[in-house]
């Protein structure tokens, strides 16, 4: 029914416009990596980017928009967040984040439940995030199931990629869910895929129907996407041996393709990871030993890693409410670039770990992630340096359609700019 | 009052009672008379006192430096000299001894080192860990007998973080916020020692920790007890409040006539030292109704709210606040965790400030508290927007003089005031830019962190020989 609903709304509001759009005479940060262009423009169609930087020309019926004194960047991506499945993660009744009591686990599929109109969507807007992988949490089951890629766009359409990844829970916490030891929970994963493979042999003989299975039907087919490689399959891990156990998977699951998140020991097996090419998203700012797992977090983690060949993207860490702060994650890390014994990101780096790298983590930075030709036009227009915490987004578009710049926490704002009660209460003002 | 405390008051008495008559057969030889009352004698206010003691510095002048003082003050191209851990002079020129170390702080800004009034390192420390979990003495709704400084574990390593990435020279340690009344914080110096005493801030008042709203009522009621709701949060206020006045009264005439000395409840003196004045009340309430209803409480039971904490629709009712003379102590962005904190918005800080309200930055978070400067600059930003156009010298006053004077300790440290504790921090920036870092950290004069020098970068003793030990972090 939902999922009826969601496609007579896609027919309803067709996202993308085709007005040509050009931007002038701004700083253009593209998120690939390299450093921003002065004096760049920015071309986008169809609800594509046409063309990102300099010397390019203007087409001929494009709207121009003056981009002088301002910065151009894609939207923020997201890495890991709950944004469109729960209002307030401690409103039980309002968050579809976790499932504890499900007798299903890899199957779940969040996509259902992305509620586009949820108010934290329109609000992290309004800092530049325009794409979130939105992930459920793991509750009862080591495997938490399957994230969507969503956009964060003022219509009713935004899943831009169901099943984009399965997500496991391993090291400390996969332990605890699966009964209480990580070697339990890789038996449980082991296990699981096992089970998967013998529905594959033989559907009709498979039970998974028991209520003490532990895969269900709908879970081994979930989990046979992941053995297969066509859904990512994205672990959470902190501990440097942790990090190694996982890499070693693909020895017995060959087409297994790997995420890593968390990962706050990564710099200590930093090689490693990049020899097997696995993508990872990483808490950008995690110094802390938080958990026995973590005892070796810094700061420098990310950089590190990228210094030796890892491909690097942020999360974004905590509830929904708090993705605009991925540009000051970011902006972290230039910073320490500049003092003796860290190891930060280039700037250029940086924006890439908050736009492309989450992207390219899923295999998506063909799509999203850049202002390159051919990706989907989600593009900020900028007062100011993107990362710099005095900037804000003056324009945003999501696939080429421009953004209302307005949100639920913008009328709160205005209601009470001046606190007092006026000649009618302030139920009336709106 | 819950049976539990009123037994620990008890034996508590008892054996006060036990050493005061030991007292007696050793030193007072004076003839008891059966018709004259016994003097009063006072308990000990200050049981576990600080142990603090600054450690030695040298005369240092930092010049050609961007100077925001705490109150207020900008000085461009300035100097700031301190000496003996005082604070010695501020200004466009100042007359140096010439023995002076002189740091050239071209491109930097100095400032007051950061007070954060609310934090729970050490009594939640990392590794957060059960055997950890120190925070919530969460048995009963009214733990007024806890103290923070008795679950505070030294050896936390957020207290470097603090120090190293924020600039945190002072910080109130809090209790959590399962209970209505969970118990004393204490404020500490952010300087590593092996006791929780050696770190006590030296004469700093104790707090009150109270809590309002969703979290109390979810913790016992879940327990199907009292407070479940909101209107029985109040309930169970009140009640203890009045229990508090008649202990005040109790003891008020003991103090002035002697007598039977009255039983000692632990809990009991905290709520007496509130009603008198000593104690300040640190409020943890998001909602603006609920802020306004605790505030005819206090008037009700002739006490006052210092701060209210993560006071999230603070900005509601600024004028009430600032009515009441009660501060507000936030966060920069958080919103939309809880029902509570549905309402949460940027431009918080900025309104309360615009209309004359006592407000502050806070962190609540051993993240959190490593970049309330970037925490700041979010808000300067928000309410540029928005219209409320507030200076970066005057928002310094969020990070420390406004946290200062609600922890009662802003005679001593808080701005670059000639005579106060020289807690400084020199910044490699504009303290207000993400690309800025702290450089150098003193706490009453002296070193305790340097990024270029690895030296000094405090590794405590749980990092000690632990992987990545002594690293940057």
């Amino acid at each position: 029914m939902k999922r009826a609903l969601l496609l007579l709304a896609t027919m309803l509001a067709s996202p993308v416009a085709a007005q040509t759009v050009a931007i002038t005479g701004a700083t253009v940060a593209t998120g690939d990596g390299s450093a921003p262009i002065e004096n760049g423009t920015v071309v986008f169609q169809n609800g594509r980017i046409v063309a990102a930087g300099p010397g390019i020309a203007v087409p001929a019926g494009a709207q121009v928009i003056d981009g002088r004194g301002k910065w151009v960047s894609p939207g923020f991506v997201a890495g890991f967040s709950d944004l469109g499945i729960s209002d307030a993660a401690g409103v039980e009744e309002s968050n579809d984040a976790g499932a504890r009591n499900a007798p299903f686990n890899a199957a779940i599929d969040v996509a259902v439940a992305i509620n586009p109109a949820e108010v934290k969507i329109a609000n992290e807007r309004l800092g530049g995030v325009t794409r979130a992988l939105v992930a459920p949490e793991a509750a009862g089951s080591i495997f938490a199931g399957e994230g969507a890629v969503i956009d964060l766009g003022d219509d009713p359409d935004a899943v831009t990629r169901p099943r984009a990844f399965q997500f496991v829970e391993l090291g400390e916490s996969g332990g605890r869910l699966a009964g209480g030891s990580r070697p339990a929970a890789y038996a449980m994963l082991r296990d699981a895929l096992a089970q998967a493979e013998d529905y594959r042999r033989n559907p009709a003989a498979f039970g998974g129907r028991e209520r003490m299975s532990l895969v269900k039907r709908g879970d081994a087919q979930a989990l046979l996407r992941v053995l297969d490689g066509s859904v990512p399959l994205v672990v959470h891990v902190e501990r440097a041996s942790d990090i190694l156990t996982v890499l070693a998977l693909p020895r017995d699951y060959p087409r297994l393709k790997l995420v890593l998140t968390g990962v706050s020991e990564g710099w200590m097996v930093a090689r490693e990871i990049a020899a097997a090419r696995v993508p990872v998203i990483a808490a950008a700012l995690a110094d802390l030993p938080a958990q026995f797992e973590s005892l070796g977090a810094t700061e420098s983690n990310v950089g590190r890693m990228r210094a030796a060949g890892v491909q690097v993207a942020l999360a974004s860490t905590g509830n929904s409410g708090g993705e605009h702060n991925l540009r000051q994650y970011a902006g972290n890390l230039v910073a320490i670039a500049r003092l003796p014994g860290h190891t930060g990101l280039a700037w250029g780096q940086a924006l890439a770990a908050i736009t492309s790298g989450p992207a390219a983590a899923l295999g998506m930075d063909g799509e999203i992630g850049s202002l390159r030709a051919g990706r989907r036009a989600d593009v900020v227009l900028w007062d100011g340096d993107p990362l710099e915490l005095s900037s804000a987004p003056t324009a945003v578009w999501i696939d080429g359609r421009a953004q209302p710049m307005n949100s639920r926490q913008k009328a709160l704002r205005d209601r009470y700019l001046v606190p007092t009660e006026g000649a009618l209460p302030k139920a009336y003002e709106r | 009052m819950i049976p539990r405390i009123s037994i620990v008051g008890r034996w508590l008495a008892t054996g006060a009672a036990a050493l005061s008559l030991l007292a007696c057969s050793q030193g007072d030889a004076r003839p008891k008379s059966a018709s004259a009352k016994a003097p009063p004698q006072p308990y000990a206010r200050d049981p576990f006192p600080s142990t603090y003691r600054a450690y030695p510095g040298v005369p240092t002048l930092v010049r050609n430096v961007t100077v925001y003082d705490g109150e207020g003050g900008r000085i461009d191209n300035g100097q700031v000299l301190f000496a003996d851990g005082k604070i010695v002079a501020v200004g466009q020129s100042v007359n140096a001894p010439a023995d002076a170390q002189v740091i050239d702080g071209t491109g930097k800004w100095v400032t007051p080192g950061v007070v954060d009034i609310h934090s729970h390192l050490g009594d939640y420390p990392t590794p957060s860990v059960q055997a950890h979990s120190d925070g919530n003495e969460a048995t009963g709704p009214i733990t007024a007998d806890v103290w923070a400084e008795h679950s505070v574990w030294p050896q936390d390593p957020g207290f470097s973080r603090a120090l190293a990435n924020g600039g945190v020279t002072t910080l109130q340690i809090l209790p959590g916020s399962a209970n209505l009344m969970g118990g004393r914080s204490v404020v500490l110096k952010n300087v590593y020692a092996r006791t929780m005493q050696a770190m006590k801030f030296p004469g700093a008042p104790y707090g009150l920790k109270m809590a309002c709203g969703e979290n109390p009522k979810r913790v016992y009621g879940s327990k199907s007890r009292q407070p479940s709701t909101r209107m029985g949060n109040i309930a169970v206020d009140r009640a203890t409040w009045a229990k508090a006045q008649s202990y005040r009264r109790k003891w008020d005439r003991y103090d002035a006539d002697g007598g039977d000395m009255p039983d000692r409840d632990i809990a009991m003196d905290t709520l007496r030292g509130v009603l008198a004045g000593e104690i300040l009340i640190q409020n943890h309430c998001y909602r603006a109704d609920e802020m306004a209803i605790v505030e005819d409480m206090a008037k009700e039971f002739g006490y006052k709210v210092t701060a209210f904490h993560h006071a999230v629709e603070a900005y509601k009712i600024a004028d009430i606040l600032k009515a009441n003379g009660t501060c507000a102590a936030v966060w920069a962005d958080w919103y939309g965790f809880k029902m509570e904190s549905y309402d949460g918005i940027g431009e918080n800080l900025a309104i309360l400030e615009r209309a004359g309200a006592c407000a502050m930055i806070h962190s609540d978070d051993e993240n959190g508290i490593q970049r309330l400067n970037q925490e700041v600059a979010k808000v300067l930003a928000s309410g540029r927007r928005a219209g409320i156009d507030i200076a970066p010298q005057v928002a310094w006053k969020w990070l420390s003089l406004g946290p200062a004077t609600a922890l009662g300790i802003a005679d001593r440290t808080g701005s670059l005031k000639p005579g106060k504790m020289a807690d400084v921090v020199l910044w490699n920036g504009d303290p207000f830019s993400v690309y800025t870092r702290p450089e150098k950290v003193w706490i009453d004069g002296a070193l305790l962190f340097d990024a270029t020098d690895p030296k000094r970068r405090p590794v405590s003793d749980f990092e000690l020989g632990q992987p990545g030990s002594g690293d940057v972090k």
